[in-house]
């Protein structure tokens, strides 16, 4: 057992002094952890869970280092560059809208890569905790590392100090790994996220935005990203009501992505041969629930046959009542 | 090295036990612990819980590094390549290494359970402070006089109990002579906690306030000072010491309405007896729990 304990390693593998989330040994990232010699976690210093990555296995970030990537791509090699980047997939529209007693969050369902469809039953809204859900817009595999990260942060910290973060807190904590994805965004592997939640405290439900530095930035009532966001946020504008129930802060929701889809091509509109629609989530304070497919189809064919009828969707009213 | 084992067992004797046992509906973990914000049974990941006994800074830091062994297992590979025996085998090693190479053991016993979708995938791990592992199918007694709860609780545990009735067995055997606290158990007193195999995702629930009050009330009138079937305080009491119920504790018939809390001695141990929690009730800080 003596070669794994001398000086050259970082200490003593169980010694409990060792203090901080710097504790780890660099070398040692990406090792599966508990082989003798492996990380320490013991003597931890910290909750959250992406510090812990950041200082024992910062392999595992998503912002970790992307090698540098020419500009022009090798005509010998066509997948090269940045068009390499360019080519995968990307996810788009995403709309969150706060209702009554909480918040409705919706994604659609396309993922682009260029010009082709490279999937269109990508699910974009994911359950945060119990409290939160987020939707991302960029790169797809980012994004899903992104949630799932996030997911396990949220957990982790519950789990570690036996309570909840706050709000507030968990907003931070995403607005903090967006800041560390800075580098890779650059280089084209861009993911914003759009988190939303329900405030215990005041029976609200609570939009989030972030740019590709981080935030976050309060929204007030709804809010698009995405690049079919503007076509949706217009829509809102005119479909949206305060306090609106649950039911139809979704219907203005898959309105929205409907119109989305309308002019952006990067964002799907609901596929109804293959039954494929929009995901649609609520989260009040009975926690986080996402419509089951049976709803979320109801929503979607209704939207659709209305438009049979009217392709623009509701007619606003021109003036005030 | 023997010096170590005995200095780590004493240790862990002085505090109470606690029991992890398999009913119907999953695993009950039961521990006495006055303290509401200091827990010796915890979450560890979705379908994995934690509970131990002896020294509460060193299970603690144990518990933690348990956590993050599993989230970042979880996070490398998927949530379902998270076990409870990957877990117990590196809490194993962890204490082995800590017994061998630090001057002073870690004071504490571990368990490791986990719940799987039919009874006969249930597990449950037991890790001693110098790092044995041993499977302890269907129930498990450790810390305190844990041979005498362990002999208590073979006694009243089967398969397929309902929650109830495995909580009743779980009082009964923690209550056994020996343990040397009161046999009457208060919702204030106790730390509840299931792995419901019924739920999605997160099956550790803690219980706590009105259901355990609940909980408690129910096995109730099988009184939990006589064992349950006799009806005083004889002495057939099946931990083979003296009678249990001494004194001025509730009446021994059979349907004693309880609510001891104030009726009764209050169940704080002795000085120099055992659960003391960290201090925060007055005694002193380096008991185990």
């Amino acid at each position: 057992m003596g070669s794994y304990f001398d000086g050259s390693q970082s200490g003593p593998y169980f010694d409990g002094s060792q203090s901080g989330p710097l504790a780890g040994d660099p070398r040692m990232s990406g090792r599966v952890p508990g082989a003798a010699g492996g990380p320490s976690f013991m003597g931890l210093q910290t909750s959250s869970f992406t510090d812990f990555l950041a200082s024992h296995s910062p392999g595992l970030l998503p912002g970790r280092v992307v090698p540098s990537v020419p500009a022009e791509p090798d005509p010998r090699a066509p997948g090269s560059g940045f068009q390499a980047v360019r080519d995968l997939p990307h996810a788009t529209t995403i709309v969150a809208a706060v209702c009554h007693g909480g918040v409705v969050l919706a994604g659609d369902r396309r993922a682009t890569a260029g010009n082709m469809i490279a999937k269109r039953d990508v699910e974009k809204v994911f359950r945060s905790d119990e409290f939160s859900g987020m939707g991302y817009a960029g790169t797809g595999s980012v994004g899903i590392e992104f949630v799932r990260l996030f997911q396990v942060e949220l957990e982790h910290y519950e789990k570690m100090e036996g309570r909840s973060l706050s709000l507030e807190g968990k907003a931070n904590r995403l607005a903090w790994m967006v800041r560390g994805n800075l580098a890779a965004a650059m280089q084209g592997l861009v993911v914003v996220p759009l988190f939303v939640g329900y405030d215990e405290d005041t029976d609200l439900g609570r939009i989030f935005s972030y740019d590709v530095a981080g935030g976050p930035y309060e929204e007030q009532r709804f809010y698009s990203i995405g690049s079919g966001s503007l076509f949706a946020r217009g829509a809102l504008k005119k479909l949206y009501v305060d306090d609106m129930p649950v039911g139809d802060a979704a219907l203005a929701c898959v309105q929205a992505l409907y119109d989305a889809a309308d002019d952006d091509s990067a964002t799907g509109g609901p596929d109804l041969p293959r039954r494929i629609f929009p995901v649609i989530a609520s989260i009040t304070a009975d926690g986080f629930r996402k419509l089951s497919d049976a709803e979320g189809a109801q929503i979607a064919e209704q939207v659709v046959q209305e438009r049979l009828t009217r392709p623009d969707g509701p007619a606003a009213a021109l003036r005030n009542s | 090295m023997r010096d170590k084992a005995d200095y780590a067992r004493k240790g862990i004797a002085r505090g109470r036990s606690c029991v992890a046992l398999q009913y119907a509906g999953g695993i009950l973990l039961v521990a006495p612990n006055p303290s509401s914000a200091l827990h010796k049974i915890s979450e560890i990941y979705d379908r994995i819980g934690f509970a131990a006994v002896g020294r509460y800074n060193e299970y603690e830091n144990l518990r933690k590094a348990g956590v993050t062994y599993a989230d970042i297992t979880g996070y490398q590979f998927d949530r379902h390549d998270v076990t409870a025996r990957g877990i117990a085998n590196w809490y194993a090693q962890t204490l082995g290494t800590i017994f061998t190479e630090s001057p002073k053991p870690f004071e504490v016993e571990i368990v490791v359970a986990e719940v799987g979708a039919r009874p006969a995938d249930d597990q449950i791990y037991r890790i001693t402070f110098d790092g044995s592992v041993t499977d302890e199918p269907g129930f498990v007694a450790f810390g305190g006089q844990a041979d005498q709860v362990s002999a208590a609780l073979k006694e009243r545990y089967s398969d397929d109990m309902s929650l109830s009735e495995a909580f009743a067995a779980a009082l009964d055997a923690l209550s056994a002579p020996g343990n040397g606290e009161r046999p009457e158990f208060t919702a204030a007193q106790l730390e509840v906690a299931v792995l419901d195999r019924a739920r999605d995702h997160r099956t550790f629930r803690r219980i706590r306030a009105a259901r355990l009050d609940e909980m408690l009330a129910e096995v109730r009138p099988a009184p939990a000072e006589p064992p349950v079937g006799s009806s005083d305080s004889s002495g057939t009491a099946p931990s083979g010491t003296a009678p249990d119920t001494p004194g001025p504790s509730s009446p021994s018939g059979p349907s004693s309405p309880s609510s001891p809390s104030g009726s009764e001695p209050p169940t704080g141990p002795a000085p120099g007896g055992s659960d003391r929690g960290t201090g925060l009730d007055g005694g002193s800080p380096s008991s185990p729990l």
